[in-house]
């Protein structure tokens, strides 16, 4: 039972999605890493001391020692430079039938979802995304739970295709080193593929980082409908500065066009995870919660005591935040 | 410019999901339904486009009969022709989406541009929109927040992990598009009147089953907490304060 799993990179490393992507996989089989190679992001010079045996696809030593730490025994660096999503689903289909894969797994991100869409699209095989388990079934099927409404409902569901093709929810799987970890073997493969493979090629551009501070700041003040109006985030953006954080907001506030998208915290937003959440006239509906649910604290400032984001918070202060954040900032600003 | 957009109707869920009793869908005898939000957007940049550069706006839907309703909302904020791909209310599966999908548009088209939302609300698939543009041979790319379209090309960006990137594609191509590309118009009140009075063409595909099979919904234990009240109005601060202190963050 070989089970192939898609590596994102982190830099030189192997990102935590990825990690996650790989304990999930090695409880469906033995697993085999699959890494894209990528000039841009391949070390200067000659690895030291690299495990690598297959050429150069761009796989360094600390992104083999991280996919063997997680469980891969195996790794194939495959030879193509960049991000081209039908591509990559091409390499996927051909080492899966190399390996004789049961099943394919990626992190459940936008390169995970469109590389193993383009695959399921390519085989014609169904594709479960962003499951949250998976354990054998009858008859070689898999049963698999997997999220709806990004999270906020659970699908329990049976998977009747090999390969099996999932994607991981990223927040549904901690990332756990493997037991007995080994060197991993890292082979090169080259992918057979036709112009039309490569029509769609990403060119990437380090430019602006839209919504990246907000997805791992370590404090979030958030504002809804509640903030008023365009003109009630001063002392949000206020708070925000004295505790180091920065601000969103709920898909209220950008659908109306008070505050830019980049800021929206949500199923349609960004996905946050702060040490310390403070939300601040939201109500909380579902597709709010669904992208601050990995927040470790979540504070909910509110004038309804009935809000639904007063069953999910962890703390709740019953108010209107236009009294409450005043007297907030006042009272760090008096501690010195 | 023929455009295409394919749009899904899903329930409009506020606070709290409530499941049928059967766990097979979410009640919806509370609550409205909607047009998934990525895809309000996709109508939305596929009705500008028009406007700049003329041609018309296809909205397509497979749902059931109901389903008019959402594609009347899409007329009303611009599109000029709408096609319900009708089904009996059946959960259908990406695959024989896919296939439904892109039968009605190889009878309606051609079209230069066909537009998805990234992922819908409810089934959260991620796939239907790269399946069809394999269907019908044609280039794709996901998760778009930024769009051009000129001399017979595309040009789409996203961002990936704090960059950004950039694609440049022939038309036709399929393109899906996430929340925030754009921030779509409310209809018009002559927009309202042109819809209610707009034909919609009807299609009647067949369902059938496929690999991935829904067994039942749940709702997630860890949505039944119930915070702390930590206290009321300005009077709560002191506790804010300390709170705030033990969880390290205060400067």
């Amino acid at each position: 039972m070989t089970v192939l799993c898609l590596v994102e990179r982190d830099g030189e490393h192997a990102a935590e999605v990825s990690l996650r992507a790989l304990t999930f996989a090695r409880s469906l089989g033995d697993v085999t890493a699959v890494i894209m190679g990528n000039a841009a992001t391949r070390p200067a010079g000659p690895p030291p001391g690299a495990a690598d045996s297959g050429g150069d696809a761009g796989v360094g030593p600390a992104l083999a020692a991280d996919v063997s730490a997680y469980g891969a025994a195996e790794v194939y660096a495959v030879g193509l430079d960049g991000y081209a999503p039908q591509a990559w689903a091409r390499a996927l289909e051909g080492l899966a039938g190399e390996v004789a894969a049961t099943a394919v797994v990626a992190a459940g991100t936008d390169r995970g979802h469109e590389v193993l869409a383009h695959l399921g699209a390519i085989t014609g095989l169904p594709m479960a995304a962003n499951c949250a388990s998976a354990e054998p079934g009858t008859g070689g099927t898999l049963r698999l739970v997997r999220h709806r409404w990004a999270g906020s409902l659970l699908e329990d569901a049976v998977l009747a295709a090999s390969p099996a093709l999932l994607t991981v929810a990223v927040d549904a799987v901690p990332a756990v080193p493997a037991g007995q970890p080994a060197p991993a073997a890292v082979r090169a493969y080259q992918p057979v593929l036709d112009e039309a493979d490569l029509v769609a090629s990403a060119t990437e551009s380090a430019g602006r980082a839209g919504g990246a501070s907000l997805a791992t700041a370590r404090v979030v003040v958030g504002g809804g409908r509640g903030v008023g109006g365009p003109d009630g985030f001063g002392v949000l953006e206020e708070l925000a500065g004295l505790l180091g954080g920065v601000v969103g907001v709920s898909r209220v506030v950008t659908s109306e066009g008070w505050r830019p998208h980049q800021q929206q915290v949500g199923q349609t937003g960004t996905r946050i995870s702060p040490e310390l959440y403070l939300a601040c006239g939201i109500s909380g509906a579902i597709q709010h919660m669904a992208g601050c649910l990995s927040s470790k604290h979540i504070v909910a400032v509110n004038t309804d005591a009935g809000a639904p984001i007063i069953a999910r918070a962890d703390y709740a202060v019953i108010g209107d935040l236009n009294e409450v954040l005043p007297a907030l900032v006042a009272a760090i600003r008096a501690r010195g | 410019m023929e455009v295409a957009v394919c749009v899904k109707r899903v329930p409009m869920v506020g606070g709290k999901i409530v499941l049928t009793a059967d766990g097979q869908d979410v009640d919806t005898r509370m609550s409205g339904f909607t047009v998934s939000p990525h895809e309000e957007c996709a109508v939305e940049e596929a009705v500008r486009l028009a406007e700049r550069d003329g041609g018309r706006v296809t909205v397509l839907t497979l749902g059931p009969a109901a389903a008019a309703d959402q594609l009347r909302d899409m007329l009303a904020i611009g599109a000029s022709r709408a096609v319900l791909l009708e089904t009996d209310g059946r959960e259908w599966g990406p695959i024989a989406t896919a296939a439904a999908i892109a039968d009605a548009l190889r009878a309606g088209g051609p079209y230069d541009l066909i537009l998805f939302g990234n992922e819908a609300a409810d089934t959260g698939g991620f796939q239907v929109g790269v399946r069809v543009a394999h269907l019908l041979g044609l280039p794709c790319v996901t998760g778009i927040k930024h769009l051009e379209v000129s001399g017979g090309r595309l040009r789409a960006g996203r961002e990936y992990r704090g960059t950004e990137e950039a694609y440049d594609l022939p038309l036709p191509a399929v393109v899906s598009v996430k929340e925030g590309i754009n921030l779509p118009r409310y209809p018009s009140l002559p927009g309202r009147l042109r819809a209610k009075r707009a034909v919609i063409e009807r299609i009647e595909p067949v369902w059938h089953a496929e690999g991935l099979r829904k067994e039942r919904l749940r709702v997630p234990a860890a949505q039944h907490k119930q915070a702390e009240i930590l206290g009321t109005g300005a009077g709560a601060v002191p506790a804010l304060v300390a709170l705030l202190d033990d969880l390290g963050v205060l400067p």
